[in-house]
This record gives C-alpha cells, structure tokens and sequence, in this order.
C-alpha cells in the first residue's frame, strides 16, 4: 500500500523545484592579453539557468597579487572566482574593484576581506542606500544560487586615479551614467580597458538606474582614452576597442529617440515596449527583454516631459 | 457610490470564501489554474455566462520590471457589442484595477497597475447578451506592489502636485480617438500603515455636447499617478472633457483637444 509520505516523496522527486538547486558555477577564463583574462558571463537576463552569472569578470596578474575587475552576484561565485583566479596567476587576489552598484557585478564581495574591495564614493553610497533591495531581488530570483551572500560594503574608497601594483599600473577611471558611479580601468602595460557596464557588445545595455546624458559623456570620454582591446560588462570581448564602445552608443541614442516617439505618437506604456528594434541590433542579446525595462525606467519621465497640462482650476 | 460600494463588498466576502463553495458552478475551467478563479467569477459575473476568449487581448511586458507600475492594456476592438471591460489581477489584495464602460469609446483600455505578488492579470469584457469573454495570463513580480508606500509620500511631496493632469489625444482613422491621461495622486491602497486609503474612483470623458463616451471606476491597485489610455470617438479638433473624482470627493476636471493632424496609420497606434 502507497503510504501517504511515499506518495509526497514521490510528489518531491517529481517536482520542478529539484531543477533549482544550485550547482556549481563555471567559470572559464580567457586571455586577452599579457597577464589578463577575462570571464564571459551568460548574454542572458539574471535566472537561475545561470545563477545570475552574467556579468564580465577581470581577472589580471600583478608582482604584488592578483587584482579582480568585479566578483559576480554571489558568495558562492565569487569563492569559485577566487580559486580559479588564484590557481592561474599562483598569486593571492589582492585587490577587488567593483565598478558599480549592480548585483550581477559585485554582490559577490561579501567573499572577501572589504580591506581589499575597492570602490568608487558613488558606488558605495549607493550601495548603502540600495544595496538591501538589490540583494532581496537576487535571493527573490536565484534562491540556492545566494545562499549565504549578505551585502557587504566596500572597505576602500578609491580617491585616486591610477593604483600600481608592483609596477603594473591600473589607471581608475572615475565615470557616471550607467549608474550614479561607474569604474572603468586601463591596464598601462598593455592598453587594455576595462569598461563596466558603460559598455555592453551584442547583449542590450540595462537602463535601470542610467542617466543617459551622462552616460553619453562618459562614452565620449572612454572613446577619448588611448587603448587597445576593450571588455565590456555583458558581451564577448572587443578586441580592436571600438565597436562595443559605438553600439553601446547607438542603443541607448535610439532608445532615448523611439521612446520619445512613442511618446509623442501617444503610445502607451504595453505598446512602446513592442515596437521594432532594428535590424542593426539583431547581434544583441536580450533586445526585447532590456527594451521593456527601459520602458518601466524612462517612460514616465517623458511623459511628464512631453505630455502638457490639461487640468482645469478646480 | 452605491455600486461600487456594492461590489467592494462582494469582493472582500469573495476573499473569504472557499472556490469550492459555489454549488452548481457552471464556469469553466480555469486555463491559468487561479486558486480565486470560482471565487472571482462568482464575484464580477454572477449567474451571467462566462467564457474564456483569446479576442480579448490582453497584452503586458515579459518582465514585471516594477511591481508597483505594471503596464496592461485590454484590448476587445476585435468583438461586436462590447459595453464593459474589467481589468484585474487575482492574487492582488484589491484585485479589479478598472471597470470600464465604453458607450461612446472603442473597447479599448490600457494602464498599470500594482501586483502584490505572482498573480493572473485578466481583462474581462462583458457583450450586451450579458455574457463575459475572459482572457489574460500569468506574470511574476516581486511582492509588495499593493503594500509598500507610493514615492510621493516618501518623498513628502504629494499634495503639492495634487490635481495635475496631463494628457492628449491624436486623432486615428476610423473616427475614433486616442487619449492619453496622466494624473498625479498616491493612489493608497489603504494597506500601508498610518496612511488610509485614498484613490481616484470614478473618471468620465464626455465630448463637446456632454455625452459621455465612456465612464470607469478606478480601484486603488492602479498605480500611483495613474496613466490611462482609451479610445473616445473624436476627430481632429475635438474637445474632450474629462471629469474625474477622488475618494475624498475632490473634483478634478481636465480638457483635451484632439489634435489637428491627419489620423494616425493604425498600424502605429496598435
């Protein structure tokens, strides 16, 4: 006779609920150049097919230790990180830049001493204010993949715009637009920059806390800088440094230009999130997916920016 | 309001009523397997009959990116007869965001709305027969829509925009018009603590002689600053007026000319 727990067993073994028990990350590095790898996440949204690994991790060998762009979205990433980062150079990780306030790219801090983790004042302040809701959203979405990552604060305000290590030299770049601060890097020794999410290649760029003004400026400014290959922070590398930095451009500008149109020709809020992407951005990952973000972000300011008064005095 | 007092009743027994308690309950079966489908139906639709129909349209985003302003419109343009939408979410605490009556209107509604959790998001329109066409889907959301303090009363600074409204409308082909309205007001759902509940609950658009084209209640599980779109029957240069009333009994009245510009391509606007 089927008892009545041998048939909740059998229920359990059945369930969906088994596929979302974490298992671990991989992590694969790729050279890029001379003492530098970089890790591509997943060109998707956060989810637990990936554990919320989507961001770019830089991993990059000094004479003092190894030195980490961004450290993932969990504890659990972010020891693995470590691993893999510390068996590769032979050198412990001794400094972690997070370049900004998004889970996907630093939540995983908690995995190291915050002596070592570097950030921007911005970044840090932010992260104060909204790094709990943040943190809520991932456990919300990736469950087992968080277990154990609390948010953790940086212990290192970066105040200067270049940090040597052992006579590799890291230029700090101190930015804003993606979010309220943003970290981009240059390696002197070989040019290569180190974008955070100021640049996206082939995967939409997320606007959830974007000044696309700034953002702007910030782009001018990096296409400015001298370097050689550049890393995004979601997208496969680009290697002559220029592409990525120019698509990232051409998104938010159509963005910001077709949800203004929409506006204008009395869209609503559903219907500005289906119209046409072009073909251009065919390339680019999750289109559909960021585009309908960036609706719930910027619309209701170009509402209330586009949109006169009507009210009569009462 | 009589009616609306009525129906506020009606729901909040709903909640509290098993779905398997309605004897004899001839509603189909629910394709998005609700557990408040029985208890909702019996709720909105009574003894009138009821059927899922995917003509009624209802379109939202892949993502709830902001639980507290989820975009939702309910389309019937594709039905005969339609005289009444419901919009509405059954897991939501105040499940009906919008009852609509269009009378002078195509069946035609688009807003947002808050979702307090993972929830069904349907639209309902009712035929003159009396019978209910039935659509919608699932979407995720993080929770907290419906319970969490609007912006403008964190930042302090909702009564100083009280009573703004923005809008307007752009003639389409086909006689009808599109109108687009953007209220500031919090919205309160009455489920944050020390703040009562405070909502616009009635909004009528009337055309230059006073008929009225289309009239809905408005329930608090829209989103704070609520935008509502709709399609009146107006021409280039037309003067809508719209009339609109909180639940303190403010007044609020706006004026939207249609726009002199030759009609919309249908395509564009959907």
């Amino acid at each position: 006779m089927l008892t009545r727990r041998a048939a909740l067993a059998g229920l359990l073994a059945a369930s969906p609920a088994m596929a979302w028990a974490a298992t671990d990350y991989v992590i694969t590095p790729a050279q890029v150049a001379d003492g530098i790898w970089m890790i591509h996440g997943a060109d998707a949204p956060i989810e637990p097919a990936n554990g919320g690994a989507i961001a770019n991790i830089t991993i990059i060998a000094t004479p003092d230790g190894t030195v980490l762009c961004d450290c993932g979205p969990s504890v659990r990433y972010a020891r693995a990180l470590k691993a893999v980062a510390e068996k590769l150079t032979g050198k412990p990780v001794v400094r972690v830049y997070v370049t900004h306030l998004h889970p996907d790219h630093g939540l995983g801090i908690a995995a190291f001493d915050p002596a070592i983790v570097a950030a921007l004042p911005g970044t840090i302040d932010a992260l104060r204010q909204q790094g709990r809701g943040f943190s809520d959203a991932m456990y919300r979405i990736l469950n087992d993949w968080m277990r154990g990552t609390d948010l953790a604060l940086p212990g290192r305000t970066i105040s200067k715009d270049a940090e040597d290590f052992g006579g590799r030299s890291l230029r700090l770049l101190a930015l804003s637009g993606h979010s309220s601060a943003d970290l981009a890097l240059i390696d002197d020794r070989t040019g290569l920059m180190i974008g955070g999410d100021l640049v996206f290649h082939d995967r939409a760029p997320s606007t959830p806390t974007a000044d696309l003004a700034k953002w702007r400026e910030s782009l001018d400014r990096l296409k400015a800088e001298r370097h050689s290959g550049l890393i995004p922070g979601h997208g496969p590398f680009d290697a002559g440094g220029t592409a990525a930095i120019a698509q990232t451009r051409d998104w938010i500008d159509w963005l910001e230009t077709a949800l203004t149109q929409a506006v204008a020709n009395g869209l609503d809020m559903v219907e500005a999130g289906e119209i046409a992407i072009p073909d251009r951005f065919s390339t680019m990952a999750a289109a559909r997916y960021e585009l309908q973000r960036s609706v719930s972000h910027l619309y209701p300011a170009l509402e209330a920016k586009l949109l006169g008064r009507v009210d009569l005095p009462g | 309001m009589k009616r609306k007092a009525s129906l506020g009743a009606a729901l909040a027994v709903a909640l509290l009523v098993s779905s398997t308690a309605r004897a004899g309950t001839s509603y189909p079966p629910d394709p998005l397997g609700s557990p408040m489908w029985t208890a909702h139906a019996k709720t909105l639709f009574g003894d009138d009959p009821v059927r899922f129909d995917p003509r009624v349209k209802v379109d939202f985003p892949e993502i709830a990116e902001n639980q507290h302003s989820f975009p939702v419109s309910v389309d019937a343009r594709g039905i005969e007869g339609v005289k009444r939408i419901i919009l509405f979410a059954d897991l939501n605490p105040i499940p009906v965001a919008i009852d609509y009556r269009p009378q002078g209107a195509e069946p035609y509604l688009a807003t947002r709305i808050k979702l307090d959790q993972r929830t069904p998001v349907r639209g309902a329109v009712q035929l003159a027969s009396g019978e209910w066409l039935v659509s919608g889907n699932w979407i995720d959301a993080a929770g907290g829509g419906c319970s969490t303090p609007p912006v403008s009363r964190v930042k302090g600074d909702w009564a100083d925009h009280l009573g703004e409204i923005r809008g307007a409308a752009w003639p389409l082909a086909g006689g009808d018009s599109r109108l687009r309205l953007s209220f500031r007001h919090p919205m309160d759902t009455g489920l944050v603590a020390n703040i009562a509940t405070y909502h616009l609950e009635t909004l009528i658009v009337k055309n230059a002689a006073g008929k009225t084209l289309g009239d809905m209640e408005i329930w608090a599980s829209v989103s704070e600053d609520p935008a509502i779109t709709l399609m009146p029957m107006a021409k280039a240069g037309d003067r809508l007026t719209i009339e609109a009333r909180d639940t303190n009994g403010r007044d609020y009245v706006a004026q939207v000319d249609v726009a002199k510009q030759s009609p919309m391509p249908i395509a564009l606007a959907h």
